[in-house]
């Protein structure tokens, strides 16, 4: 058989039984070596007894996209037994426990049965013991079939368990029982093998939960308020932990301040109050919590209070899938609040830009004075992905805006705190505390003249929209520029992408172009858009939207709010769930541009100017 | 007509306290509220305690949520900082602020619409948390701004103006208060300001959640003959269970009260509260007790006030978190940011 070293392999467990923390062994031992690896957790929103998925592309350095198919599957989950050998892709293998063998009736598969119950019960007394090595005995058969450096896997669990040595022992013979059963029993290695990578090796391999949550540290954040939801927990809880360790004074005080909320109301408020006195303060949710937060956030805009918020979205309407990614709140984020009301957005597309997009969301929500969503998503913010490593300049200063202290204020006449002084729309603020007479303003929800004074003059309350629009317009020129690749110059066709479709957008680019369709692409990284957005429309008769919802939100997005025509605007819409292939993204273009006249012409067009 | 500005003539003869301020000092602007409304008493009863204890007002800042009542820090102490939030959602935004910089006086005003109805997660939240700050909830019984719906403080027995039975009976929030373990509790009636003046005066003094439910009549919606919260009933069945005096600093206890009737409560800055019993059941830091004569005087129909409970002794939210004793919002950025060398250590965990 032909040997294959980009493979895709799939984890069937039951949920809560230990094999989250093998799996991710296995993952690590491979980004190690040098390979490109794709883990993806695929699990319910369950905490014990339900079937999980944990499936992981191996590839070459610098792959981070998903792909169709399992090549391996390791069916560890008797309930879901049809459900994953149907899966296996024809020529491709099945692992699975035979302490109670099974009539299996692919034929075009090979079967791996492998009896590590019973190996289990042999050497293991606890139960609990019993249950949880049999994950790690599985991984050990991997390293054999799957040619794997053992010193690297070995070294991973000592990694893993450092500081807790007991539990070294037990597991590094559990990995040397699988692996030796599989030298004995199987024809090892498979054709299907690692090829260690000579990959880049600086490199990581985390969340972006938690290098969104370290952005955080690193821009100042010293007041968190938050309110427990999948996916956007983990963000939080990693601030607290990170920020417990890194923020003591030298009384052993803490410099931060983690608050728990009541719901998600309490948690902006919070976020807003701390903002309104002066430090920096985010909170992070998702599509319920969003909803939730919707009064605060038009409160927010309109009485100009700095303040950062995290949507790790996931699957809607309602509760929807909470343990599904999905990209779908791209409009009520928007336009979050009643009223005129208009957000700041950024879309990180890897962990990497997590933690970026969040330094730099603190300096827009200061600078701008408003609030600022950083719109992640369950794939990016709890799978862990391969990236860069994360970097910080310690000459990079941090953006406080226009804030006016005492002294500034003794050198004004008076103050006016929503008086565009500069003709940026941007105005000067105060904080509580700073002067005995001069800069005190009564922060308000209700429409209000430059000296933050109630009015129901609406001419003045006019103006003031008006000069909110200036300030969103100056925002656009401090957004995140969106990052365009040409593949042909000339070329046409083009796709707009944000977020965790990056990588199955990219590589879909490169089969495409192997077919002989050469598509422009641009990742946008805010909103508002800037011109670069308009731009790149212009120069293309045809360009497609991939996004992960139902009704095509962002290309909504694009015609009212960068005036692009929707004829140009092809949607490429996915909302199962699943972080995208490339397949996928590339077979829906190609489908387009196959059967649609006008995209063809399109086509035609580029063809002609190359 | 919030655009008018109050003339500020200066009379030369008006008192000033230790900071050289005089009350004009202390005010706001013209209150908008309907002429009577016990609110604006309650405006008053704040920019008298705030003179008389030389509070710079700088550093206090007023927040509240929506109503008539919620409109008032608009009317009192124009040097403060104001935030007039959403409505029944000022707890979280004192929560914020406070944590932010804990240096500050936070003073919060809502209604009984406010914090009773829409604001009632919040407002218990608030009192869980130990927030140090003022609570205020100006209580008439019902939502003024809104024209007259019952509000959940409402007693049972207590119709509406057009005759309406009220189904349900009422939350008592210092009862409520005192259950979810606030530190300092106490009623008072914007109809006496002798009573209110020193409350207010101690609750700002105080280092921990200090809650006062002021009853304020509604002069438009329930001020009627069968309200409970009327100024003729308050008036008629108010039962005070002490008289407070507020002691400045180094100032001398002058006033002289019976032996075994008087009890000291010494407060965070030095200052000292003294308390005059009025009523032989009545012990200010037993809350059990307190919480008893609350229901029972409830039953006979009797407006309990005063301050209700008082624990001496309570820790605030900071303390809680063991946050640093620097406001938060002036640790500079060098020393909350770990720099690259931090990063890179991080990095290899990720390797
Ligand atoms: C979310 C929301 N719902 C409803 C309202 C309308 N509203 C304004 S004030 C108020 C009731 C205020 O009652 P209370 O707090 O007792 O204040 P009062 O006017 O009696 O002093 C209501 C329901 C609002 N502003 N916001
Ligand atoms: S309606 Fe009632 S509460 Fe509102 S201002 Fe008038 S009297 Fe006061
Ligand atoms: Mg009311």
């Amino acid at each position: 058989m032909k040997r294959s070293f980009d493979f895709v392999i799939k984890f069937a467990n039951v949920n809560g039984s230990g094999s989250a923390s093998a799996n991710l062994l296995f993952a690590k031992s491979l980004f190690r070596m040098g390979l490109g690896v794709v883990p993806k957790n695929i699990f319910p929103s369950n905490i014990q007894g339900l079937p999980t998925w944990y499936e992981v592309r191996v590839t070459q350095a610098g792959r981070t996209a998903r792909r169709d198919g399992v090549d391996i599957m390791v069916a560890m989950n008797a309930q879901t037994y049809s459900q994953d050998i149907a899966e296996i892709t024809a020529g491709g293998y099945l692992m699975y426990d035979s302490s109670l063998p099974r009539p299996f009736s692919r034929k075009d598969i090979t079967i791996l049965g492998m009896p590590i119950a019973r190996m289990c019960a042999e050497v293991y007394e606890r139960p609990r013991e019993r249950q949880l090595f049999k994950n790690v005995v599985y991984v050990g058969a991997l390293t054999a079939l799957l040619d794997m450096d053992f010193d690297v896997v070995k070294q991973a669990v000592y990694d893993r368990f450092d500081g807790k040595d007991h539990l070294i022992g037990p597991n590094i013979k559990a990995l040397e029982m699988g692996r030796e059963y599989a030298l004995k029993n199987f024809d090892c290695p498979l054709p299907i093998r690692v090829k260690p990578g000579k990959g880049d090796k600086d490199r990581i391999m985390v969340t972006g939960n938690e290098a969104a949550a370290l952005g955080c540290v690193y821009a100042g954040a010293t007041v968190a308020a938050w309110y427990p939801i999948t996916p956007s927990t983990s963000l939080a809880e990693a601030f607290e932990r990170h920020a417990k360790r890194l923020r003591v004074d030298k009384d052993g005080k803490r410099q931060v301040a983690v608050i728990q909320a009541e719901d998600e109301l309490a948690a902006i408020g919070m976020v807003i109050g701390a903002g309104w006195n002066g430090v920096r303060a985010f909170t992070s949710t998702s599509g319920p919590g969003i909803s939730l937060m919707s009064e605060f956030m038009g409160l927010a805009y309109f009485a100009e209070v700095p303040l950062v918020l995290f949507d790790v979205q996931r699957g809607g309407p309602s509760t929807g899938m909470p343990t599904r990614t999905q990209q779908s709140d791209i409009t009520t984020c928007a336009y979050a609040s009643h009223g005129d009301t208009k957000q700041v957005l950024l879309f990180p597309a890897d962990p990497k830009e997590c933690f970026d997009l969040t330094v730099e969301a603190f300096d827009l929500a200061e600078r701008l004075q408003t609030p600022v969503i950083v719109m992640s998503d369950l794939d990016i913010g709890m799978n862990e992905w391969v990236t860069k490593p994360l970097e910080w300049d310690d000459a990079r200063a941090h953006d406080r805006g226009k804030v006016m202290d005492a002294e500034m204020l003794d050198r004004v006449e008076y103050f006016g705190r929503y008086w565009d002084v500069d003709g940026d729309g941007i105005p000067y603020r105060t904080l509580p505390g700073t002067h005995p007479s001069k800069g005190a303003f009564f922060t308000r929800g209700s429409s209000h003249d430059n000296f933050a004074t109630y009015t129901e003059d609406g001419e003045v309350n006019a103006e003031n929209l008006d000069r909110l629009t200036r300030k969103f317009a100056t925002a656009a020129n401090f957004m995140p520029k969106p990052v365009i690749r040409k593949s042909g110059r000339s070329s046409k066709l083009g796709i707009i992408n944000f977020g965790s479709t990056e990588p199955a957008v990219r590589e879909a680019c490169e089969l495409l172009a192997r077919e002989g369709y050469k598509l422009n692409t641009m990742r946008l990284r805010a909103f508002p858009f800037g011109k670069q957005v308009t731009r790149f429309a212009d120069q293309h008769e045809r360009i497609f939207v991939v996004e992960q919802n139902r009704d095509a939100q962002m290309r909504s997005l694009l015609m009212t709010e960068a005036g692009i025509p929707g004829e140009k605007l092809v949607p490429v819409l996915n909302y199962d769930g699943m972080p995208l292939t490339a397949e996928w993204v590339k077979n829906q273009i190609e489908a387009v541009i196959e059967t649609d006249k006008s995209v063809a012409a399109a086509m035609q067009l580029s063809m002609r100017a190359m | 007509m919030t655009y008018m500005k109050k003339p500020s003539v200066r009379h030369p003869d008006l008192p000033k306290n230790e900071l050289g301020l005089t009350r004009r000092d202390y005010e706001g602007l013209v209150s908008t509220l309907c002429a009577g409304c016990g609110h604006d008493s309650i405006s008053a009863a704040i920019i008298e305690a705030c003179f008389e204890l030389d509070l710079p007002a700088h550093r206090l800042a007023k927040l509240s949520g929506i109503g008539c009542s919620s409109k008032t820090p608009t009317y009192f102490l124009n040097r403060s900082h104001g935030f007039n939030s959403v409505h029944g959602r000022m707890p979280s935004i004192a929560t914020g602020a406070n944590l932010a910089n804990r240096d500050l006086i936070y003073l919060g005003v809502s209604g009984d619409g406010d914090t009773a109805s829409i604001g009632l997660g919040q407002f218990c939240h608030a009192v869980r948390r130990r927030i140090n700050m003022v609570y205020i909830v100006e209580n008439n019984g019902t939502y003024g701004l809104t024209k007259g719906q019952f509000s959940a403080t409402n007693d049972k027995v207590s119709q509406s103006k057009k005759g309406e039975a009220n189904l349900f009976e009422a939350f008592d929030l210092c009862t409520l208060a005192i259950q979810l373990g606030a530190g300092f509790v106490g009623r008072g009636f914007s109809g006496d300001k002798g009573q209110l003046v020193p409350l207010i005066k101690a609750a700002l003094r105080y280092n921990g959640f200090a809650f006062l439910d002021i009853i304020s009549p509604c002069v438009t919606f329930n001020d009627h003959e069968a309200s409970t919260k009327s100024y003729g009933y308050v008036r008629a069945h108010n039962e005070a269970m002490d008289r407070l005096d507020f002691v400045p600093k180094l100032q001398e206890i002058t006033a002289q009260y019976e032996e075994g009737e008087t009890t000291s409560v010494p407060m965070h800055d030095g200052s000292m509260m003294r308390l005059h019993k009025l009523d032989k059941d009545y012990d200010p830091r037993d809350a059990d007790n307190a919480l008893a004569i609350l229901r029972k005087r409830y039953e006979r129909g009797q407006v309990v006030t005063g301050l209700l409970y008082v624990d001496d002794d309570e820790a605030d939210l900071h303390e809680l978190l063991n946050t640093t004793k620097e406001p938060m919002n002036a640790v500079p950025m060098s020393e909350l940011c770990p720099g690259s060398g931090e990063l890179e250590k991080i990095n290899k965990d990720f390797r």
